[in-house]
């Protein structure tokens, strides 16, 4: 048993990594919008599931225009993913304007804006699922193949207890690209002014206010720069994975933000390591878990296993793993 | 419009007239359904008859004796004459279960202030109760006993089912009492979706729920050795028990319990400090609010026949949220306006459209694409639903009322009182 899960570990790695960068990216919008707000953002999902849409329709029209065949693959990436990020960020900031600002202003209780974003969020999926089948006639869509060159590792000949893994060129990519975004923003955050005016707001709205930062301009970059993120790895994500429909966003959104919760809800690099350990977890409970159990259990748990580990970190753990413990007060 | 607005002022000042007013509405309406007897808006004029009388200004008794005739005998009796018939009382069944699972909600949301956002769970832990052992299902991996039991169970599975998805609720409500906040939606969702997936995958190692085939053939339900398979007898057990709810929620919303729950919504820390038990009282929101839904989910196994997993998705528990914010969170009346909105919206407004909208297209040559058909766009018109209501009328279609406490009365009943215990007092002493 033991062995057999030793020999699938090196694709296991690979794949849960993959999953584990999109994960981590997406965690992202999560946990800045909880940062600043205290509101789980219920549409961030659906931004990612949007721009994975936006960058195909992007995609299609340049394969159209014959672009795809005459330029270089990687611009044309390049191109689809920043067009995808700008409109998805765009949406994020429309979304925070129309959403969530006037509650702000009313100082609603925080289980209005859940519900609001909740509203969002179904009228995103509702509204991309129409537009797809409007020009489509079915909405999943299957992207034009990218980056598809397939690579052998080849670990059996030098260690023999590891069997082969294949991954994609795209696999390369996307870890690439996630990993050049999760630099820019932690330098982002961590160095500029924008970056210092964020933490302020989210370590206390009033003061950083009263300090002359204007915290709705704050607010609204965090949504643009969280929401962009999202939008540009629902690209990649569209890239990986081959084909995309308007529920997507769902599933992955309540995962990403598990593993914003197990990164420590606020704290931007905890979130980057909660997105990957998540990926590897469930991509390792995906493979193995009937092994494990003896075929009682199967893959299709991968996700009851996510779902526990959020439960379980919330039960023990509340801050996450890298996150401080916030005593309340009254 | 003077005369018109002084003419309802006449009638809202005069009882006899509101009678009159209120009969002659249910009339007409009654009459307009059994002379269209195919027209939904008949219909559903005639179900409007309950709201009105929810506005009038009447004895509480009366009203409760009225509306409950008309549900029980009015309707039922003028719809009997309609060719869709069995389709206004299905329609009525569902609004029967979603009613008692949105007041169950209602509990939880509305009174505790807990945002569930899986809290379809508990209606399919109830469904599956019943329908597990009113099937052959139960005979898979039960080493006792002789399966399907008969359709007289059903009653007794009632309560079971209350009691089971009871537990659930309070397995739910533990590791909440560690939550806070915002925090405990994402668990619910969990809960919910742990739900799912376990109701579908459990085929093995062991058969319990025959995974995604779902479990069919269930036992109809018997009452004195009849069998009841149809949606007009179906009606009348989701009313019976929709009273129960609603007779339940009433006594408890003013209860100690009740006043704890909205103590707690309001401000935790404060309630806490005030000597409210928050785990008693939060479990207690939880499982009262599940067995709600667990015995509606019998009903609903029983109706339908046929249970799977893909009855009890996310999408349904938002649904059941949708008729709580859109009525009013904390209002028994108006959950109850909203589920029924919601359930009339979802099977008979939007589909008579589509079919309206299909119908043009034929028949005039404007094409409609079907990824417009309304029937499609729920999510669309439940998201828009959401938003507005959470922006612009946060207090729903009815909002919430606090019962009213007369200032003047208690301050007599307290002097009397102070007076009564003076008289003893001094006779104590006298003596």
């Amino acid at each position: 048993m033991l062995a057999h899960i030793i020999q699938n570990l090196p694709q296991v790695l690979i794949d849960g990594l993959t999953l584990g960068v999109v994960y981590a990216v997406v965690a992202i919008g999560y946990t800045m919008v909880y940062g600043i707000l205290e509101l789980i953002n219920f549409a961030h999902g659906d931004v990612f599931m949007t721009g994975a849409f936006i960058g195909a329709i992007v995609l299609f029209l340049l394969m159209g225009m014959g672009f795809l065949a005459a330029l270089p693959a990687i611009l044309v990436f390049i191109i689809v993913i920043v067009i995808a990020a700008i409109a998805t960020g765009l949406l994020g900031v429309g979304i925070e304007r129309v959403a969530y600002r006037p509650l702000r202003k009313k100082n609603a209780p925080k289980l209005i804006a859940l519900i609001t974003s909740i509203g969002i969020s179904f009228v995103l999926e509702d509204l991309v699922r129409f537009i797809a089948e409007l020009k489509t006639g079915n909405y999943i869509v299957t992207a034009p193949p990218m980056f598809n060159h397939k690579f052998t590792l080849n670990l059996h000949s030098a260690l023999p207890f590891f069997n082969n893994a294949t991954f994609q060129s795209s696999f390369l990519l996307v870890l690439i690209v996630t990993i050049i975004m999760l630099i820019a923003l932690d330098l982002f955050v961590n160095k500029t002014k924008w970056g210092m005016a964020m933490r302020a707001v989210a370590q206390d709205r009033d003061t950083a206010s009263l300090m002359t930062i204007n915290v709705n301009r704050v607010i609204s970059v965090t949504f643009f720069i969280g929401s962009a993120l999202g939008g540009a790895t629902g690209v990649l994500f569209m890239i990986q994975y081959g084909t995309i429909d308007p529920y997507i966003g769902f599933i992955l959104g309540i995962k990403a933000f598990t593993a914003a919760v197990l990164g420590g809800i606020g704290n931007i690099r905890g979130a980057m390591f909660g997105g990957v350990m998540l990926g590897l977890l469930e991509m390792f409970a995906a493979s193995n878990l009937s092994i494990i159990t003896h075929g009682a259990m199967g893959a299709e748990y991968k996700d009851v296993f996510a779902f526990i580990i959020l439960i379980l970190v919330l039960i023990f753990k509340p801050e996450g793993l890298f996150g401080k413990a916030v005593v309340e007060k009254v | 419009m003077t005369s018109l607005s002084a003419f309802f002022e006449k009638i809202a000042q005069s009882k006899k007239n509101q009678i009159i007013l209120f009969l002659t509405y249910v009339i007409v309406t009654g009459a307009g359904l059994f002379l269209l007897p195919d027209s939904t808006i008949a219909f559903l004029l005639l179900l409007f008859s309950i709201l009105i009388l929810y506005y009038l200004n009447l004895n509480l008794r009366a009203k409760w004796v009225t509306g409950i005739v008309i549900l029980a005998v009015v309707v039922p009796f003028i719809a009997s004459f309609s060719d869709s018939y069995q389709t206004y009382m299905e329609v009525g069944t569902l609004v029967g279960i979603y009613c008692a699972m949105a007041l169950g909600l209602n509990i939880v949301v509305g009174f505790a202030g807990l945002l569930d956002l899986g809290f379809i769970a508990f209606f399919a832990v109830g469904a599956y109760t019943y329908a597990i052992f009113a099937s052959d299902q139960a005979s898979k991996f039960m080493p006792f006993g002789h399966y399907p039991l008969s359709g007289g169970t059903f009653w007794i599975f009632i309560f079971i089912a209350a009691i089971v998805a009871a537990i659930f609720g309070i397995l739910l409500g533990v590791p909440v009492l560690r939550v806070r906040g915002d925090y405990l939606a994402i668990v619910t969702l969990g809960f919910g979706e742990i739900i799912r997936i376990l109701l579908n995958n459990m085929d093995h190692p062991i058969n319990i729920t025959n995974g995604s085939m779902g479990i069919a053939s269930i036992t109809p339900p018997s009452f004195f050795g009849i069998s009841i398979g149809s949606s007009n007898q179906f009606y009348y057990i989701a009313f019976a028990i929709f009273l129960l709810v609603i007779y339940v929620v009433r006594k408890l919303e003013y209860s100690k319990l009740g006043r704890a729950w909205k103590a707690v919504r309001d401000n935790e820390i404060a309630a806490q400090s005030m000597g409210i038990p928050l785990v008693k009282t939060k479990l207690a929101a939880f499982a009262i609010g599940a067995s709600f839904s667990g015995m509606m989910g019998v009903v609903f196994a029983a109706k339908q026949m046929f249970v799977d997993a893909t009855s009890f998705t996310y999408l349904e528990s938002t649904m059941v949220l949708v008729m709580v914010i859109l009525g009013g969170m904390g209002s028994v009346p108006g959950v109850i306006l909203g589920a029924a909105v919601v359930i009339i919206l979802r099977t008979q407004v939007l589909t008579n459209i589509s079919n309206w909208l299909s119908a043009m297209s034929s028949n005039y040559g404007i094409s409609i694409p079907p990824a417009l058909s309304p029937e499609k766009m729920q999510l669309l018109i439940f998201g828009i639903l959401l938003i507005v209501f959470a922006l612009y009328r946060t207090q729903g279609l009815i909002p919430h009322k606090n019962r009213k406490v007369d200032v003047a009365k208690l301050k007599k009943e307290s002097e009397q009182a102070a007076l009564t215990r003076k008289k003893t007092a001094s006779g104590g002493a006298d003596s």
